[in-house]
């Protein structure tokens, strides 16, 4: 019955008092560290009842001096316990765009801020359940990094972060909620697609034979998941293990306007998308001025990583929900 | 939220070699004590049972099998059953968990495993104190508890090292004692049982008996056992003071002497008398109802009975260690009243034996004028016969006193008595045996006076009329030597003597003295603190009439109090600021005086250099301090003994 009352979000939210994602440095006050006994906590309390029944019953003065010393061991490790938690300074650092369908990797800063060790402590990612333990060093900083499923493009928040530890004794199990106010950008997920040909005049690229423009072969390099199978120098694999791609002049010199509209009509948003995604990385690849053109949106040509990344963007926050 | 293998869970963790390794050292040491009271299988198998897991364990090989384990839990079983017909009571159920302890061991595979065993330690360790609650026994338990507490903080971190895990038990423990204290002093204690003790608490218990036979007392007293401990409020009176009163015999058979049956009466406390002594007893459980006294009782412990013959009864066999006060007088006003029945019980003999004897009696009784006459004739008889005060008396056969009196001419204490009482019956002189102990050995470190069962001594009472009961030694008559001197000088050279009564061993008696005086305050103030003991301590701190529910009220805040202090300590502000990143602050503020603050998003080096150009009058110091700065706080190697300089140096910055 508790277990559903705690599964009911409205009831968890009281209770642990969750709190919309909090910004910066999160200290994990005491008020905000749960503590409870665990099965073996509760073991330890009935064996404790035991020993306190022995003692009276034989008068056994030093049963009850053990019985005794083992309450305080229980209370001292209870007030450890939330010890080991409370006034973690949690903080969150970057987490680098991945690809739909990768994992993305949040890093999280766990500060000790207290002179003494931090064992045990476990990270876990509430809703996916990613989680690692690790000792925090005395007056250091620890550095998680959850790894957190990406299955949609675009702005992906943490959630809900459960840090727990039972050390020293074991006996209780401390816990505390945080939701540092961090996200992962998600790109589409890219699909390989061949490139549209290159053309000085762009706006009617569309109407261009796709052929144009790959007569002029010029190199062999690396093999790209976004290339295209016709580029694929299939004699050169065949005389080695590599998968090699030939390059043609005439992709390199033009520029290349990866457009919304030269895809199909009957496509999807998200493969559309993914297209496009696909497009962004074979051109960068490539070596080509590229831009983007998607519906009320327009990147200038341009080329390199910033520009790679400013495409992809744009790809994942597109009607992003 | 599906369910996820938890981390923490110790159900999912290993047990590693750390963790065997501090099980191992706290098993030994909770289950070693057991070792002369088990059965000599049990011990040898229980010790196999731990061989084996710690070799499994080095040799990471796996663990037995299920169905060998439940084999050889019933073989053990069955074995037990062989020895003690029961699995049930106390020595049996000792045997099963030491048994446990062993087998458990050979299937702990988790941490979970792990705890159980640590637990059973707990119950191990509390089994020891059944049969010792000695300061050392207590030592080695809080080194086990220790050793406990490491492997529990090992299970629950178990990358870490075993110095840090041992460091953490160790803080653990000592935030724990003062809790304990308080629990110590202020759980309402309940008396004890709660239900039956078994019969198996006493065996081996070793004190006087309701009966005495020639020989008893011997070899009682070849024992260094500590019968009571006794503790003098103000003067120590002198050892041919020191009569310890215990039981009455009345009834003989030509052998042994009987206690017969015991008549209640109310007390009444003696009048006059020389002196008074007030004192408190820590009497040894010895299994019987008698509470000794030094004679004669002037008061009686709370509960205690007393016998028309002067016995004081405890209301139950005496099984545990007990402290009572007492008030005694020496030489009291006579208490002549007297049971006609008694002074009949008091002359009876058994019909046939010991004729000599009866016809020296004879010849007393014609020969004298008074019953005191005879009494002094029997002393002047017993001084003049150079009698042997022995710990090895001869065997006698039927006519154990004629034999005594005019053959052997050697015994201990019990002869003397039986024969001068049965002198005093044959001569129509009322007379009774008296047990108990004689003497005492005065610790010189606390003036405690120890009784031991090498004391226990037995002596006669006669009814004079006029007199009552008189106390008469006929040991002490016979030896002279054996009360000024104690037992050591009394008997010749050459016979065994208990260890320490020996003359030789002084410097072992006075490192027991020392022990002793130790071991006294052990036994009163930690041993001994009972419901009477927390009421007095109460009543010394204000508190009158402490009840459980005051009790329980005291306690709880006081522990709610500790656990809160134990919070504030944990919620201090631990960190020192950095020395570092003052000095630094202090340095922002200076230059911040002068009007250059320092952006929040500005770093160190360009502050510095902003600041430099700002106030070109200490521009050299401002570079040097900000680049030491830099170095101090981001460079690999942090020199530690620049940072008094880099203080200094903001210390000594002068901007006008």
């Amino acid at each position: 019955m508790i277990r559903t009352l705690l599964a009911n979000p409205r009831f968890a939210n009281w209770l642990y008092g969750f709190t919309p994602p909090e910004q910066g440095v999160v200290i994990l006050r005491h008020r905000r560290v749960y503590i409870v006994p665990t099965r073996v906590g509760w073991l330890y309390g009935a064996t404790l009842g035991i020993l306190l029944i022995g003692s009276i019953n034989y008068a056994l003065s030093l049963g009850f001096a053990l019985t005794f010393l083992l309450t305080g061991l229980g209370l001292a490790g209870m007030v450890h316990t939330a010890r080991n938690l409370a006034r973690t300074a949690v903080s969150a650092g970057r987490a680098e765009p991945v690809y739909a369908g990768e994992a993305a990797q949040f890093h999280l800063l766990l500060d000790s801020r207290v002179p003494f060790e931090r064992p045990s402590i476990l990270v876990r990612h509430v809703a996916s359940g990613a989680q690692l333990v690790i000792d925090v060093p005395a007056g250091a900083v620890a550095e998680v990094v959850l790894a957190v499923p990406a299955a949609k493009r675009g702005w992906l928040p943490l959630g809900r972060v459960m840090l727990e530890t039972r050390f020293p004794l074991g006996l209780f199990r401390a816990w505390s909620y945080v939701e540092p106010d961090t996200r992962c950008l998600v790109y589409p997920r890219p699909e390989r697609t061949p490139l549209p040909p290159t053309s000085p005049h762009a706006q009617n690229g569309a109407a261009r034979a796709q052929a144009a423009g790959s007569d002029d072969f010029s190199a062999l390099r690396g093999y790209q998941p976004s290339d295209s199978p016709r580029h694929v120098a299939w004699k050169a694999v065949a005389r080695s293990e590599d998968m090699l791609t030939k390059q043609f002049s005439g992709e390199s010199a033009g520029e290349l306007w990866l457009d919304w509209r030269l895809l199909p009509a009957g496509l999807d948003l998200e493969r559309r998308l993914s297209c496009l995604a696909g497009w962004v990385l074979a051109a960068q690849q490539s070596g080509a001025l590229y831009g983007l053109r998607l519906p009320g949106e327009e990147l200038v040509p341009a080329r390199g990583e910033a520009h790679r990344a400013a495409c992809l963007k744009a790809l994942a926050l597109y009607k992003a929900s | 939220m599906k369910a996820l293998p938890h981390p923490l869970a110790p159900e999912l963790r290993s047990v590693g070699g750390r963790d065997l390794a501090a099980l191992m050292v706290a098993l030994l040491l909770v289950v070693a004590p057991h070792a002369e009271h088990v059965p000599w299988w049990v011990a040898l198998l229980v010790l196999s049972l731990y061989a084996w897991r710690v070799y499994l364990g080095v040799a990471r090989e796996p663990l037995p099998p299920r169905w060998l384990l439940l084999a050889l839990t019933g073989a053990a079983m069955a074995g037990i059953w062989a020895h003690y017909h029961t699995i049930f009571g106390r020595a049996p159920g000792i045997v099963l968990l030491c048994l446990f302890s062993g087998l458990k061991l050979l299937e702990m595979r988790s941490h979970r495993d792990a705890t159980v065993v640590a637990f059973l330690c707990f119950f191990l360790i509390i089994t020891n104190f059944f049969y010792s609650q000695s300061i050392p026994t207590a030592l080695t338990m809080c080194v086990a508890l220790v050793a406990i507490t490491t492997a529990l903080v090992g299970f629950a971190a178990p990358q870490r090292s075993l110095q840090a895990s041992l460091r953490s038990a160790g803080l653990l423990l000592a935030h724990a004692a003062p809790a304990a204290l308080v629990l110590f002093l202020l759980f309402p204690r309940v008396q004890g049982p709660l239900w039956g003790v078994p019969q198996d608490v006493d065996a081996g218990i070793s004190g006087l008996s309701d009966t005495m036979s020639p020989g008893n007392l011997a070899r009682l007293a070849l024992s260094d056992a500590t019968a009571f401990r006794v503790d003098f409020k103000g003067e120590t009176p002198p050892p041919q003071l020191r009569y310890w009163r215990g039981p009455v015999l009345w009834d003989f058979d030509g052998r042994n002497w009987r206690m017969g049956p015991t008549i209640l009466s109310a007390f009444k406390p003696p009048r006059g008398g020389e002196q008074t002594y007030r004192y408190s007893i820590v009497l040894e459980p010895h299994n019987r109802q008698w509470l000794f006294a030094l004679e004669t009782a002037a008061s009686l412990p709370p509960g205690a009975r007393y016998t028309e013959d002067g016995q004081i009864l405890a209301r139950r066999p005496v099984r545990l260690r007990i402290r009572y006060e007492l008030e005694s007088v020496i030489a009291p006003a006579p208490d002549t009243t007297q049971d006609p029945g008694a002074l009949r019980r008091a002359l009876r003999l058994p019909d046939g034996f010991d004729p000599r004897s009866v016809a020296l009696a004879h010849q007393w009784r014609d020969a004298s004028q008074s019953d005191a006459a005879i009494v002094s004739r029997a002393i002047d008889f017993l001084r003049a016969g150079h009698y042997v005060y022995t710990l090895e008396p001869p065997r006698l056969g039927v006519d154990s006193v004629d034999e005594f009196l005019f053959d052997a001419r050697a015994g201990f204490c019990e002869h003397f008595a039986s024969a001068f009482v049965f002198l005093m019956r044959a001569a129509g002189v009322p007379a009774r045996v008296v047990t108990g102990y004689q003497g005492g050995d005065v610790n010189p470190v606390d003036q405690i006076v120890t009784v031991r069962q090498s004391d226990a001594h037995a002596w006669a009472e006669v009814y004079l009329r006029g007199r009552g009961w008189v106390r008469v030694d006929p040991t002490a008559a016979a030896v002279p030597g054996r009360l000024a001197s104690g037992l050591a000088r009394a008997v010749p050279e050459g016979e065994p003597l208990p260890l320490l009564m020996r003359p030789r061993l002084q410097w072992l008696r006075s490192l027991r003295y020392e022990w002793e005086a130790l071991s006294y305050k052990w036994n009163i103030w930690v041993l001994g603190y009972d419901p009477q003991r927390q009421r007095e301590l109460m009543s010394l701190v204000g508190m009158r009439d402490a009840d459980w529910r005051k009790l329980t009220a005291t306690l709880f805040t006081i522990l709610g109090l500790f656990t809160g202090l134990l919070l504030v300590w944990s919620l201090r502000r631990l960190v020192r600021p950095d020395p570092v990143q003052k000095a630094w602050q202090a340095f922002c503020r200076k230059l911040g005086a002068r009007g250059i603050t320092r952006s929040p998003s500005e770093g160190p080096r360009d502050y510095s250099e902003r600041a430099a150009r700002g106030l070109p009058q200490a521009q050299g110091a401002i570079r040097r301090i900000g680049e030491l700065y830099v170095t101090l706080r981001y460079g690999a190697v942090a020199p530690t003994a620049r940072i008094d300089e880099l203080k200094r140096m903001v210390r000594d910055l002068r901007l006008t």
